[in-house]
């Protein structure tokens, strides 16, 4: 497997650096295979990689499901086949994570009158209206910690502050 | 007219959406990802708790071969641990627990119960209950005793029929919390004849009130005999409530409990359909043995490890619940002295210890003995018995022996189902069974039934299906492990037998929480426990890690941490996940691992005048410690003697080979206070070290107050 992965890379990594990273990702991997049979649901996939500490957006991770999944979906990812994708992916450092201030900048973005927070219209049009538009129970998650609500606004630098406290 | 926005502005408006969104996926699968790992801590912690017990048997079996006792206090210490779960006979028994003699003072203001109970004393329990009122002892013996007669009329499978109550419940594990059997009453409706109810097992343990569960529970069963049925789970057993400390002070209600369990019924059929049992099966389950046996021979169920054993050894271990015989020498045994031989009025030399093994478990066999013949005359009223003494004049008569019988009570009280196919010791447990969908389907076929429901395992939801729907888990205690941890459920079924769920969670707070907020705060816990767990291994960690530091540089890297802790505490936690909440490392990716230890050591109850080892063991056998202390003390009282208590210490050493001074068991004794006389409340004591509680009194609401979640 390793030399797969090297020779994937035409990169040269220790093997100790690998051998880590594959630990890595056989643990995540594990944790939501419930059947315990090294597959998981390809729809909790996702959740493995962004626990990686990967960012990618819906489309990037649907690339990645493209290398993943078998040549007939069975709903399934295999760990053999996820494994040196995956190990690939974190020694590339590929969808990088956001630090605090780009996502600041993101929500000032949307903040056309610059007022330092966004009503709740506003926030909920952006975010399942444009980009890769939440569902409704991602929306009402968000809402539920990031709403006041007696003002029905979003201060975005308070709940961006609460969000990276929160997020070990 | 409002102008297009130009398509750059627009361009940054969907950027910054998607940056956002991308941002909140990861930090929502991230928050899975955590829950997921609480859930497992926790799981892992508990199941090897289970497992203690076996290691626990085989501490008394190391004791019966290698401990020399230097006194006759010591030999009586020892066979005293022996005897512990007698099962006394009908007449014995209302002498031993008595109640009609103890008067109820006027000045009690709880609630009076008179037999036979009437609907109104139920609800007038219930409301004393709420208003933490206790029962008098006198009122819980005299249930007690009706709630005995009662079920030694009753089948060892109850029948349920829906056509008579139309919609049943089925109610999973209780664990002692009150709270939630009133939140299920006030969703559902008390029973009544038109509402019938099934409760799987676990009624007590772990949570604080047990005994009030078992009092609600037996009145109304008493007070609606058709329409109540309770199943047997693996936590009504007496050597189970010894470990996990079903703390009911007073000998004769804990007595008569021991005697009330092993009445009650072990499965309970609806509409010949559904099959509930608190466990689960295995590949022998055999529902007409199970219907055939003489239940209430087995006052506990726990068990060590397996061996080949004559009947009478396997009596040793249902009488007192822990095998202390070692197999070959018993059946030696057996084999050269058939009939009891007198005890001899003075023990051997006790400088032989082989001797003196023999002496002991030759005491314990007359003890046995004596236990059998009050549980064997306690069946007059059976004309056949189906034990291993069959009747000559009746072939026909089912010949099982005990240890098949005990097999199929084990299995159905403890077994767990797993994804994968086939059936396999459930090692983790230390008792029955991980069985697969071919084995469900097997028995669902050879007895037509639909689907089993099941218990015995905390689920999220409450609920959960398996094998392709034919195995239903339901677990009524909410916030099991934790306040926010899970939620509880209850299942309806009508003569469609299609089951409708009900969810709920017992606590005010847990719905005041964001995702976010309940998730931390049951990992917090979780994470509290773990790092007990692991103060407990310490020096068994420090070894490991000096593996992977020869240098003694102090430091080593972070997968070989991870290595080193998993091949110490085995409890099968994926460990690089966890580690950024368990420990820190320094710039170059190294962990300090002496100051990490350190630091864990700080966190712990602070005990410094006892030496650190001592500290580790009581931590990492404080269970263990706790079932030997409610062995010894056999009045339950809550107090063992100093004597008894330097002895219990003495004996553990030498079992975990440490150095125990004198002097080490006087700093133990001086961080104690001393009540009565020399006495020990050992309960103080363990609360000392007891800082980690999956539930622990003051995270329960106060008031309760009904949720309105469905």
């Amino acid at each position: 497997m390793r030399d797969l992965v090297s020779s994937f890379l035409g990169v040269h990594s220790s093997d100790r650096v690998v051998a880590e990273i594959e630990k890595k990702v056989i643990e995540a991997f594990e944790v939501f295979d419930h059947e315990c049979n090294k597959t998981v649901d390809v729809r909790e996939i996702g959740s493995v990689v962004r626990s990686l500490g990967c960012y990618p957006t819906e489309a990037e991770l649907q690339e990645l499901l493209a290398e993943v999944e078998e040549e007939e979906p069975t709903g399934y990812i295999h760990l053999e086949k996820f494994l040196p994708v995956m190990t690939r992916v974190l020694l590339e450092r590929s969808y990088q994570p956001i630090p605090e201030d780009v996502l600041l900048h993101a929500f000032e973005a949307l903040d056309e009158n610059k007022c330092g927070y966004l009503t709740k219209e506003e926030l909920v049009k952006y975010m399942t209206e444009e980009g890769e538009p939440f569902t409704q129970e991602e929306m009402e998650d968000m809402l539920s910690a990031a709403l006041e609500p007696e003002t029905n606004t979003v201060c975005y630098k308070d709940y961006i502050t609460l969000m990276i406290v929160d997020d070990v | 007219k409002r102008k297009r926005e130009p398509a750059p502005v627009h361009f940054a408006l969907n950027n910054a959406a998607v940056l956002i969104q991308r941002w909140y996926r990861r930090y929502v699968a991230r928050l899975e990802m955590r829950r997921r790992c609480t859930w497992r801590i926790f799981q892992s912690i508990e199941y090897a708790c289970e497992q203690d017990q076996i290691k626990l048997h085989n501490f008394f079996s190391y004791l019966m071969d290698h401990f020399t006792p230097s006194s006759s206090k010591e030999r009586d210490f020892i066979s005293r641990m022996f005897v512990s779960g007698e099962s006394f006979k009908e007449a014995e028994l209302e002498k031993y627990c008595d109640y009609e003699s103890m008067e109820v003072p006027d000045s009690y203001t709880g609630p009076h119960l008179s037999f036979p109970l009437l609907p109104d004393h139920a609800t007038t329990l219930l409301e004393a209950f709420k208003r933490k009122q206790q029962l008098h002892a006198r009122y819980v013996l005299n249930l007690l005793h009706e709630t005995r007669k009662h079920l030694k009329q009753l089948p060892n499978i109850s029948h349920v029929s829906t056509c008579y109550s139309e919609e049943v419940t089925v109610c999973g594990d209780l664990h002692g919390q009150l709270d939630d059997l009133f939140l299920i009453f006030y969703k559902n409706g008390l029973p009544s004849p038109s509402k019938s109810y099934v409760f799987n097992g676990d009624f007590v343990d772990r949570g604080k009130q047990s005994l009030e569960i078992l009092i609600v529970l037996f009145t109304f069963l008493l007070v609606y005999p058709n329409e109540v049925h309770l199943n047997r789970g693996n936590h009504e057993d007496h050597m189970v409530n010894l470990r996990y400390g079903f703390s009911v002070h007073g000998r004769k209600i804990l007595k008569m409990i021991q005697n009330v369990f092993c009445w009650l019924p072990l499965a309970t059929l609806i509409d010949q359909k559904v099959l509930i049992i608190h466990g689960g099966i295995s590949d022998t389950t055999d529902l007409d043995m199970l219907e055939k046996i003489q239940r209430h021979k087995f006052i506990s169920v726990l068990r060590g490890k397996k061996r080949k054993e004559s009947n009478r050894n396997v009596e040793i271990q249902e009488i007192i619940g822990e095998s202390k015989a070692d197999a070959s020498a018993a059946e030696h045994d057996a084999a050269s002295s058939p009939s009891p031989q007198p005890q001899p009025a003075q023990a051997p030399s006790m400088t032989n210890r082989l001797e003196f093994s023999k002496w002991v478990r030759q005491m314990v066999q007359e003890q046995i003995e004596r236990c059998r013949q009050l549980v064997d005359s306690e069946s007059e009223e059976e004309e056949l018995t189906y034990s291993s003494f069959v009747s000559m004049t009746d072939l026909n008569a089912p010949c099982w022996t005990r240890q098949e019988e005990w097999k199929q009570i084990l299995d159905i009280l403890w077994s767990d189902p797993m994804p994968q196919e086939g059936c396999r010791e459930n090692t983790v447990r230390g008792g029955g069974c991980y069985f697969g969908p071919d084995v469900t389907k097997k028995i669902l076929e050879k007895y037509s039934l639909q689907f089993l429901i099941r218990s015995h395992e905390c689920k999220q939801e409450g609920y959960e299906f398996c094998h392709s729907r034919k195995v239903l888990t339901i677990f009524s205690a909410s916030n099991y492990y934790e306040i926010g941890s899970n939620r509880g459920a209850y299942v309806k079924l009508g003569p469609d037998l299609v089951p409708h769920f009900v969810q709920y969670q017992a606590n005010k707070t847990a719905h005041t929480l964001t995702m976010t907020q309940r998730i931390s705060r049951v990992e917090e816990s979780a994470f509290r426990a773990l790092r007990e767990k692991l103060f407990a291994h310490t020096s068994a960690l420090i070894s490991a890690f000096k593996a992977y530091d020869k240098d003694g540089t102090g430091r080593i890297t972070l997968s070989n941490w991870a290595t080193a802790v998993e091949s110490v505490l085995r409890l099968g936690l994926p460990w690089r996940m966890l580690r950024p909440q368990l420990a820190h490392s320094m710039a170059d990716g190294m962990l300090e691992y002496k100051s990490w230890l350190e630091d864990l050591a700080m966190e712990q109850q602070s005990q410094e005048h006892i030496q650190s080892g001592l500290l580790e063991v009581i931590y990492r056998n404080r269970s263990n410690l706790e079932t030997i202390f409610r062995i010894i003390d056999r009045d339950h009282s809550g107090l063992i003697s100093f004597e008894e208590f330097h002895q219990t210490w003495k004996l553990f050493s030498s079992h975990m080979n440490i150095e125990l001074t004198d002097d080490g068991i006087n700093d133990l004794v001086r961080s104690i206070d001393f009540n009565k006389d020399g006495n020990i409340d050992f309960n103080e004591f363990l609360e000392a070290f007891q800082e980690t509680e999956f539930n622990s009194d003051c995270q329960k609401a106060s008031n309760w107050v009904p949720s309105l979640e469905s």
